[in-house]
């Protein structure tokens, strides 16, 4: 019914303005987005209501399916626009060549935001909206639980949290992938593993999507969970009782909009990309469903109060610099280490962390040094890395994972290596953790 | 000459009709499942870099702790279901065909709804009633201070896929055991055979067919699903690591093509295994069980036990629907027993939207049914028939597209659809009879086992009285043996239809526009969001019933016909 009426006025209008103005772009603007209905509708209807010799079709498939789906149909696209969170799925597009270059013309958008670039350096994609990632918790669960109100990452890798936090795999979600990229980026790679770590070993799970996360805090089976902003901006106002804080090490990314290579309506495209980057678009981001933080700064002053700015909030002036091109360069492998090391091995890895736990329990109620100190082996053990910041980065480890012509190892050998590699230092771990709780009892 | 020969042989081995007929299944299954699959998983046997063939990557399989650990849990957690979906279809199956049983249609109905549920929102809803804080472990918690992992780990699977897969079970053994003559049991209890040894000696082994199709069914599904593993976050099993290989993005690792080989292998390995414990056995009788005279009087005692039992049993499993239920009328439901408000909002929102996604999905699963059962009617007499050499081959073959992961029949069928456009110019991968063709390839075996099962429980001398009174083969095909078979034929026709109806994974990367969209995918995109959780329940409650209503419709035409053959009789 609707969609008839939608149709219907842009026929309508379509006769008009075609005599009017021959330039105008017209027709249907076809959208692959990862974007949930509740965002998607308001942009759809203020768009068309903007524009209305246009209609705008929405394809919704995760981010992951988007990218394959625009490289296997790219001998005869019929899509015009790609729409996703992650900058990485654009990086994968654009190294295949597959956007299009273009130059928005939209006035007061910021260019950056954090210390993130807001637009492509080559123009081939563009920021429309920023998120930070932090940390979502449920507030019921919480009181049931008695865990107390996380603020920083290493908070999570209390004992009083075992069991109770979750992430999705950063090999699944682009938005994870980002948050371990920081905190290894903020905190240096060897420190960072053992922060990532030390929180792995609290984990209830690894999912395989970023919406299960907030899913599981929002229906209270998990009580803390690892998320962008919005997801939980959006929960409270769906009326979920849930809560969510930045750590002061964490960066703000920007969700991004690209032109699909050779899109059969560029025009229509290149119009919807002005839409969402004017202030009328930026706007939208504001409602309550979509919650998303805009990148053009005037529109902040039309925002609720307690709406988070970046442009403008001391928290967010702290968070660190992010350098995507060291993050590209070994994206493969930080992934393929965090699914080898913690999310195939997670039950070693609690085991470990469990017992850790129960001894310094006793130690801090009878302290003894020698418990304490098969403490910090066992800790070490954990947190030790089988390569190192400059191996992830080198070429071979790189060709391993992109299929390149050299010889050299297989990526299913540098995983069997990797995963042998923690899950005997986690039984070790295990071991001197039991052994310091005899002695410390 | 030795080729001349065989040819030869191969003529002689059956008519020119049946030779069309195999061929042109062949051609089908060619077309839309061995090239698009073969496309995807040709990687599996290439080496790095080079391109060249090798083996390698499955040395690389065997190697890792990962993939091997994944085998056997695939394997344990497929045969534990079974047995579990075993214990809750027996009883469900025997009561409700073989005794005088009031409700028996509405309990073979309902007892069929746990195969629809739908993706994503279904999870959910088993989560809030038995997640780790779910209504029932919350419960537990307050008043005795317990909770029991439903949901954890490897047991969790089990009891979610059992409650999911025991329909194929039930279905497939209702059909056959409809079919045993009153007269063979009769004769057992006048030579003494009664109760429990009735039921061993006789009336099971003579339904073997339909039991062992079905539970063939349950343990391939299980091998190959992925979605339900993924949901409870066990990742160490073999379709889930297949899944994630897959669908990652700038990966260039054949693993996940080698996992997926490895899959089919599997799953054709379990269908030979099936077919063999049938083998040299002789489970067709000439009659043919009738409505009016087949079913036992159960005494009171007996009636209470059993109408408890199933009662119970409904509950169990029709209580992931209530969970739905609740969910689409729920304001927030969050870590409480229940919801803190119950609201009709989620109706009003999908209301617009769902005409468009019935009928789509209407449409998509009757015709991809209808196809399923066209080649299930067609592969099970070529097979069971026919001396045509290597019909075991389509049977095999057709089996095979159980274990494709839905993602990489997606991509096959991109690959090689997308290229070849229609007359007004778009690629034929975007018309929707691609999504009607993948969703029905998937399903082929359903309908094939049931098919199966269902022609080897007709006496082929049946099929010789015909044809001997002068019938030709397809006259005797079409007045003979599909009327018998129809039993089976519909229950393969209703359970293709009711799983094509909730199927995500290679209609998500087929759908070309909203317009074209099923049901599953309007769920799928409202369960996006936090605000999207009750409408996708109130979607998913819709494609509940509605798939309902038209299992109920199947069931009533099944009663009706096998009634009015009994009455012929």
């Amino acid at each position: 019914m609707f969609r008839t009426i939608i149709v219907g006025s842009f026929l309508g209008a379509l006769g008009f303005t075609s005599l009017a103005i021959a330039q105008a772009p017209a027709g249907k603007v076809t959208v692959v987005t990862s974007f949930s209905k509740d965002v998607t509708d308001p942009f759809r209807n203020a768009f068309q209501k903007a524009n209305p010799s246009l209609t705008l079709d929405v394809q919704n498939r995760n981010t992951n399916s988007a990218v394959k789906f625009i490289e296997e149909t790219r001998s005869n696209n019929q899509i015009d626009l790609m729409w996703a969170s992650a900058p990485d799925a654009f990086e994968v597009l654009k190294g295949k060549q597959l956007l299009m270059k273009y130059t928005p013309k939209a006035k007061g958008i910021a260019e950056k935001v954090g210390s993130y670039p807001v637009n492509d350096k080559d123009g081939f994609y563009f920021g429309f909206a920023a998120s930070g990632y932090g940390i979502m918790w449920n507030e019921r669960y919480a009181r049931a639980n008695k865990l107390p109100d996380p603020k920083e990452w290493q908070d999570l890798a209390k004992p009083v949290f075992y069991d109770h936090v979750s992430i999705s795999a950063p090999s699944r979600s682009g938005t994870t992938h980002l948050t371990i990229e920081a905190i290894l980026q903020g905190e240096g790679w060897d420190k960072g593993w053992r922060t990532v770590k030390e929180m792995a070993g609290n984990f209830r799970n690894v999912t395989d999507r970023s919406f299960g996360v907030p899913e599981a805090v929002n229906s209270g089976q998990v009580g803390v969970g690892i998320v962008i902003d919005f997801f939980a901006f959006s929960a409270q106002a769906a009326g979920f009782p849930v809560k969510f804080v930045y750590p002061s090490v964490t960066t703000v990314v920007p969700a991004n909009i690209g032109i699909v290579a050779n899109a059969p309506n560029a025009a229509g495209a290149q119009a919807f990309v002005e839409f969402i980057l004017s202030p009328a678009g930026q706007e939208v981001l504001l409602e309550p469903g979509i919650r998303r933080l805009p990148v053009n700064t005037d529109i902040y002053a039309k925002a609720p109060a307690g709406y988070p700015n970046p442009f403008k909030d001391p928290q967010f002036q702290k968070m660190i610099m992010f350098d995507v091109d060291k993050s590209e360069a070994r994206t493969a492998p930080v992934d393929t280490l965090f699914d080898q090391l913690i999310t195939f091995q997670l039950e070693p890895l609690k085991g470990a962390t469990k017992a850790i736990h129960e001894a310094e329990a006793a130690i801090a109620r009878k302290p003894n040094a020698k418990a304490a100190a098969l403490i910090t082996e066992a800790r070490d053990l954990i947190a030790a890395m089988p390569v190192s910041e400059t191996q992830a980065a080198s070429a071979e480890i790189r060709g391993a994972f992109t299929g390149s012509k050299e010889k050299g190892a297989r990526q299913s050998e540098l995983e069997q290596q990797w995963a042998a590699f923690a899950r005997e230092r986690y039984t070790q771990a295990k071991a001197k953790a039991d052994e310091a709780l005899k002695i410390a009892r | 000459m030795r080729a001349v020969l065989s040819l030869r042989t191969w003529r002689a081995s059956a008519t020119p009709g049946q030779i069309v007929l195999a061929l042109s299944i062949l051609a089908f299954l060619m077309l839309f499942l061995v090239i698009p699959v073969a496309t995807v998983i040709y990687v599996a046997f290439t080496e790095r870099g080079t391109g060249s063939f090798t083996l390698i990557n499955f040395y690389d399989f065997f190697a890792s702790e990962l993939f091997v650990r994944s085998l056997w849990n695939s394997i344990w957690v497929s045969l534990m279901t079974v047995v579990v979906a075993s214990v809750i279809a027996l009883p469900l199956a025997y009561l409700t065909t073989r005794f005088e049983f009031r409700g028996a249609l509405l309990v073979q109905t309902l007892g069929f709804l746990p195969l629809v549920m739908p993706p994503f929102v279904g999870a959910v809803a088993m989560q809030l009633l038995f997640g780790r804080n779910g209504t029932f472990n919350l419960l537990l918690d307050e008043h005795f201070g317990f909770k029991i992992p439903f949901m954890e780990g490897l047991w969790g699977v089990i009891f979610v896929q059992a409650l999911h897969y025991f329909p194929f079970i039930l279905v497939n053994l209702s059909v056959a055991l409809r079919a045993i003559d009153r007269s063979m049991e009769e004769s057992a209890q006048n030579l003494g055979a009664s109760g429990f040894r009735l039921f061993r000696r006789i009336v099971l082994p003579l339904a073997m067919p339909g039991y062992v199709a079905g539970s063939t069914l349950v343990f391939v599904k299980v091998f190959d699903d992925l979605a339900t593993p993924l949901l409870l976050n066990v990742k160490d099993m073999l379709a889930p690591q297949a899944y994630l290989r897959v669908s990652s993005i700038g990966i260039a690792d054949p693993m996940g093509y080698v996992i997926s080989v490895m899959l089919i292998i599997c799953s054709v390995l379990a269908v030979w295994l099936s077919t063999l414990s049938l083998r040299n056995k002789d489970y067709a009788t000439t009659q043919r069980g009738g409505g009016g005279l087949a079913q036992r009087k159960l005494g009171s005692g007996e009636a209470v036990v059993a109408y408890g039992v199933v009662i119970f049993l409904l509950l169990l499993v029709l209580a992931p629907h209530f969970g739905l239920l609740i969910l689409s009328f729920a304001t927030v439901w969050s870590f409480s027993p229940l919801p803190d408000g119950f609201t009709l909002v989620h109706y009003t929102r999908v209301f617009g939207d769902s005409w468009v996604y019935i009928k789509n999905t209407l449409i998509y699963a009757s015709l991809a049914a209808g196809i399923d059962v066209v080649l299930g009617v067609a592969i099970a007499y070529l097979v069971l028939r026919t001396k045509l050499i290597g019909r075991h081959w389509l049977d095999w073959l057709a089996t095979a597209s159980l274990a494709v992961p839905g993602v990489v029949l997606g991509i096959g069928y991109l690959r090689t659809f997308y290229n070849v456009t229609l007359p007004d110019g778009s690629p034929l991968a975007s018309f929707w009879i691609i999504i009607v063709l993948a969703l029905a390839i998937r399903r082929v075996p359903y309908a094939l086992r049931a098919c199966f099962s269902a022609l080897q429980q007709i006496s082929i001398s049946l099929e010789e009285a015909a044809e001997n009174l002068g019938a030709t083969k397809t006259r005797t095909m079409r007045r003979v043996v599909l009327p018998l078979m129809m039993g089976g034929v519909l229950a393969g026709f209703v359970t293709s239809f009711a799983t094509a109806a909730v199927e995500l994974s290679a209609t998500l990367m087929l759908v070309q526009s909203n317009d074209d969209a099923p049901l599953a995918y309007g769920i799928y995109v409202y369960m996006q969001s936090a605000a999207g959780r009750g409408a996708g329940a109130a979607l998913g409650v819709v494609a509940v019933v509605f798939v309902g209503l038209c299992a109920f419709i199947s069931h009533l035409v099944v009663e009706r016909s096998q009634r009015s053959k009994g009455l012929d009789s």
